[in-house]
């Protein structure tokens, strides 16, 4: 424990004196500021005259405005900061030749992966709390509506959520820096994931189920067993992603107006006429009931993650170190 | 004599694959002396020291390092043992002192006693003077010379030192090897020299033992080894030739 605690504390030093640091977090407060007072002033205008409106506040963090939502941006750019922060955390001090000389100092060999990994962690937590706290600052003045507690909770969730997801990058770039002896190559590598899980992965998506139950107008119109297959293979492989379950979770958990994780298909007026009916929040429990399952997923992603991270760096020879 | 047992070995075997790294290595050295381990390059000597240090574990036989066995305590080892690997790396971006106050915080020394040791040893290696210079600016004797502080930060009882001076200029070898032979003979610290850098370990070794492919060929004092190899009438000897004999014999 000790061992760790030092070593956490120096990693803690090493990234606040870094300029990588400063620079993502200024990207991140930067977007996240813009986009909220663009969000924040659309709202504004929107409330006029309005008595009492209810749950405009989590808007702030949803409503995509003219470009992207705070939600969105996080989704997209968070594997980066996770990324950022890991890919040379072991190999740096390999190639520096620190390496072998921490594991001949009296601490358990884990502690030092154990121990950036979550320096690593406690980073990603520091940006998330202070740039959703700014939001919430700022939003509160622009808009003037006050979050109740349910606001508030969802949002911890999310930042829960958040943290879990971009640890799971970080994971992953650490992995890579465990097993690449460059920097550049580990970080290649990562990017080259994280390429991979956001833009491939939703396009082999619907290359698959296009191919597996093709959509075919008929003069009756759509078969409609065939558009929910359609539907239900391209949803499960764009799950493969862990981006899928992010976003699926957090525009859940963020909007107490969407019922299910699943995209709709409204197959005829009715149901389009029975949906705007119904338009009533969902309580926070039944939300959280919602995406319990991506909730589950990404904890079991992100451990797993890390788990084969530990794995691989303490089965390795030290002559390699 | 001169005390006790510190590091003894038995049959201590090395496999990589098929090629024996070090091959049933029998060593015994006493407390307060220096000891030469000499041997041409992938001799096997490095392997023995991560053995040593129980950063590698051994194919078979045993060691004991301090009373411990370094493979079920390498804590314990590693607690009261120093190890200077060769080309040591430190963190370029930190100064001196705080490079050594991390490995002090690692070996869970006292920040009150921390800081005087450190002054202690930047005092003695020659540092004082560039202690708060960040070490990225550093040449390479005085990166080795405060690796040699670093070692000796957690005052370790035994100290392995993996080619102390490879890559020195005259003047800082000689710097280096009185600093090493002024340890022995101040502080009663075992030294373990892995080198083969012959002239240097003929100045500061009480022993020696030459490792040639991972076999111990021979093991003594100097003299010893000059009477056996070269003859009891030859008084102008030199490690070199004694090595050389033995190398072309394997």
């Amino acid at each position: 424990m000790y061992g760790i605690l030092t070593i956490f504390r120096k990693e803690m030093g090493d990234h606040f004196n870094s300029l990588r640091f400063l620079l993502i977090s200024a990207l991140i407060v930067m977007v996240g500021v813009i986009i909220t007072s663009m969000v924040g002033m659309a709202i504004q205008e929107e409330l006029k005259g309005m008595a009492k409106p209810s749950l405009i506040f989590l808007l702030l963090f949803t409503s995509t405005g003219k470009l992207f939502s705070f939600v969105q941006f996080i989704g997209f750019f968070g594997p980066l900061l996770g990324i950022f922060l890991g890919f040379d955390s072991i190999n740096r001090e390999r190639v520096s030749r620190t390496l072998s000389k921490l594991v001949s100092q009296p601490i358990f060999r884990d502690s030092i992966i154990n121990a950036k990994f979550l320096s690593g962690v406690a980073i990603i937590a520091i940006i998330l709390i202070a740039t959703v706290l700014l939001i919430s600052g700022l939003g509160i003045r622009l808009v003037g509506v006050v979050p109740g507690v349910e606001e508030v909770s969802r949002l911890v969730i999310y930042v829960v959520i958040s943290l879990l997801y971009i640890s799971f990058w970080l994971g992953i770039s650490i992995l890579f820096s465990v097993i690449f002896r460059s920097a550049a190559t580990s970080a290649l590598a990562s990017l080259a994931i994280w390429i991979f899980f956001s833009f491939f992965v939703s396009l082999g998506a619907s290359v698959l189920s296009d191919a597996v139950a093709p959509i075919s107008q008929t003069a009756s119109g759509v078969d409609a067993e065939m558009l929910i297959r359609h539907e239900r293979i391209q949803r499960l492989t764009s799950l493969v992603s862990p981006m899928t379950l992010y976003s699926e979770a957090t525009t859940t958990i963020l909007d107490p107006m969407r019922k299910t994780t699943r995209t709709l298909v409204l197959m005829g007026p009715l149901e389009r006429f029975s949906m705007s009916r119904f338009q009533s929040p969902l309580p926070l429990l039944e939300s959280i009931f919602i995406v319990i399952p991506h909730i589950i997923s990404i904890v079991a992603i992100t451990l797993l993650c890390f788990g084969i991270c530990y794995l691989v760096f303490m089965r390795q020879e030290i002559r390699t170190v | 004599m001169k005390g006790q047992i510190i590091v003894e070995t038995e049959d201590l075997t090395k496999k990589y694959g098929p090629r024996t790294a070090v091959d049933h290595l029998n060593i015994k050295i006493e407390e307060g002396e220096v000891f030469g381990f000499l041997g041409p390059n992938g001799a096997g000597k490095t392997t023995t020291l991560l053995m040593f240090l129980g950063l590698t574990e051994p194919t078979s036989g045993k060691a004991k390092v301090i009373g411990f066995d370094p493979t079920r305590e390498p804590f314990k080892v590693k607690e009261r043992v120093g190890y200077l690997p060769e080309n040591i790396g430190f963190y370029d971006d930190m100064d001196a002192r705080q490079n050594l106050r991390y490995i002090a915080r690692l070996n869970r020394i006292p920040e009150e006693v921390t800081e005087k040791r450190i002054d202690y040893w930047l005092e003695k290696v020659g540092l004082s003077e560039e202690s708060t210079k960040k070490v990225g600016t550093y040449s390479k004797g005085m990166r080795q010379r405060l690796g040699i502080a670093e070692v000796l930060i957690k005052e370790p009882k035994l100290v392995f030192l993996d080619e102390p001076t490879i890559g020195l200029d005259p003047d800082g070898t000689n710097r280096m090897l009185d600093l090493i032979h002024s340890l022995s003979r101040e502080k009663n610290i075992t030294l373990f020299l892995s080198s083969h850098l012959l002239d240097q370990v003929q100045r500061i070794c009480d022993r020696v033992g030459i490792m040639i492919n991972g076999n111990l060929v021979a093991i003594g004092p100097i003299e010893e080894l000059a009477k056996k190899k070269l003859g009891l009438d030859q008084q102008d000897y030199t490690l070199e030739e004694i090595y050389m004999k033995y190398f072309k014999e394997a």
